[in-house]
C-alpha cells in the first residue's frame, strides 16, 4: 500500500494542483487515461464542494488530500475543517429545476457517485468532514 | 495554475465564443464575464466552440445553466459545438443534451441560427 499526501488552502486556484496530484499517482497505480480523467473530475468536484460549501469561499481553510493505493484499489480521501453537511439531503440533479432557477446544485456529488466505485462521507461536526472516493483497479 | 481563456468572434449577428484550456470553479468567472459582456450588448445568438477545451467540471457546466433562459427569453440561444468525446460525455452524463443543441462543428451551429 502506497500513501501520498497533499495539503492545500481552500482556494479554487489550487484545483489544478490537486488534479495534477491525482493524475500522477493514478498513472503510477496503473490506471488508463479514461479512468484517470474520471478520478480527476470526481476529486475536483469534491474539493470544489469543500471550498464552496464547507469553507464558503474563505481562502485560508485547509484541505487535506490523501491517496492510498495498492494493486486492487485507489482511494482518495479529502478532509476539511469547515461546515458540516448531510450528504443524504443533497437532491438528485434535476435539469428542469436548474433551468427555472438559473443555477445548478448537486451535480458534483452526482458526478462523484457516477464516476467512482465507492463514495463515503464521514462528518464529525465541529471537528472534520471527510469524503473517501475509491476506484477499483481492474486488471484484464 | 490551470489556464483558460476565451476568444470572441462575430459572424453577422452571431457571436462565437471559443474556449481554450481548463474550465473549472477557478476559471468559470472568466466565461461568466464573457456572457455578461454579450448580454449587455444585446447579443443573444451565441455559439460556444469547445474544440480546444481540455477539461470541464460541473462549475463550468453551471455557467451555461446560468445564462440559457435569459438568452432564450430574448429570442436567442446558446448552441454548443465541437466537443471532444471526453467533454461531451460529461454533458451527456448530466442530461444536458436535452436542454442544449450540440453540433459536431461550429459551422453547423452557426447555420442553425439562420434556419
Amino acid at each position: 500500500m502506497k500513501t501520498k499526501k497533499l495539503i492545500v488552502k481552500s482556494r479554487t486556484e489550487n484545483l489544478s494542483r490537486i488534479r495534477d496530484f491525482v493524475s500522477s499517482n493514478a498513472l503510477e497505480a496503473g490506471f488508463n487515461k479514461d479512468q484517470i480523467d474520471e478520478m480527476i473530475l470526481a476529486v475536483d468536484e469534491a474539493c470544489t464542494n469543500v471550498i464552496k460549501h464547507a469553507y464558503k469561499y474563505s481562502p485560508d481553510g485547509e484541505i487535506r488530500i490523501e491517496i492510498k493505493f495498492d494493486k486492487s484499489a485507489f482511494t482518495i480521501t479529502i478532509e476539511d475543517d469547515g461546515v458540516s453537511f448531510n450528504p443524504d439531503v443533497v437532491p438528485e440533479p434535476d435539469l428542469q429545476k436548474y433551468y427555472r432557477e438559473h443555477r445548478v446544485g448537486g451535480l458534483g456529488m452526482y458526478l462523484m457517485k457516477t464516476l467512482m466505485d465507492d463514495v463515503e462521507y464521514k462528518s464529525e461536526p465541529g471537528k472534520f468532514n471527510r469524503v473517501s472516493l475509491t476506484k477499483k483497479l481492474k486488471t484484464a | 495554475m490551470a489556464e483558460f481563456n476565451t476568444t470572441l468572434k462575430e459572424q453577422g449577428d452571431i457571436s462565437v465564443i471559443k474556449l481554450k484550456g481548463f474550465l473549472d470553479a477557478h476559471t468559470a468567472p472568466v466565461l461568466e464575464s464573457k456572457f455578461d459582456e454579450l448580454i449587455k450588448k444585446n447579443k443573444y445568438k451565441i455559439v460556444v466552440d469547445f474544440q480546444d477545451l481540455a477539461y470541464i467540471s460541473s462549475a463550468g457546466l453551471g455557467v451555461f445553466m446560468a445564462y440559457i433562459e435569459k438568452v432564450r427569453e430574448n429570442q436567442g440561444d446558446i448552441k454548443l459545438a465541437s466537443m471532444s468525446d471526453k467533454v461531451y460525455n460529461i454533458f451527456d452524463l448530466l442530461g444536458f443534451p436535452l436542454l442544449y443543441e450540440i453540433f459536431k462543428t461550429e459551422e453547423e451551429a452557426i447555420k442553425k441560427f439562420s434556419e
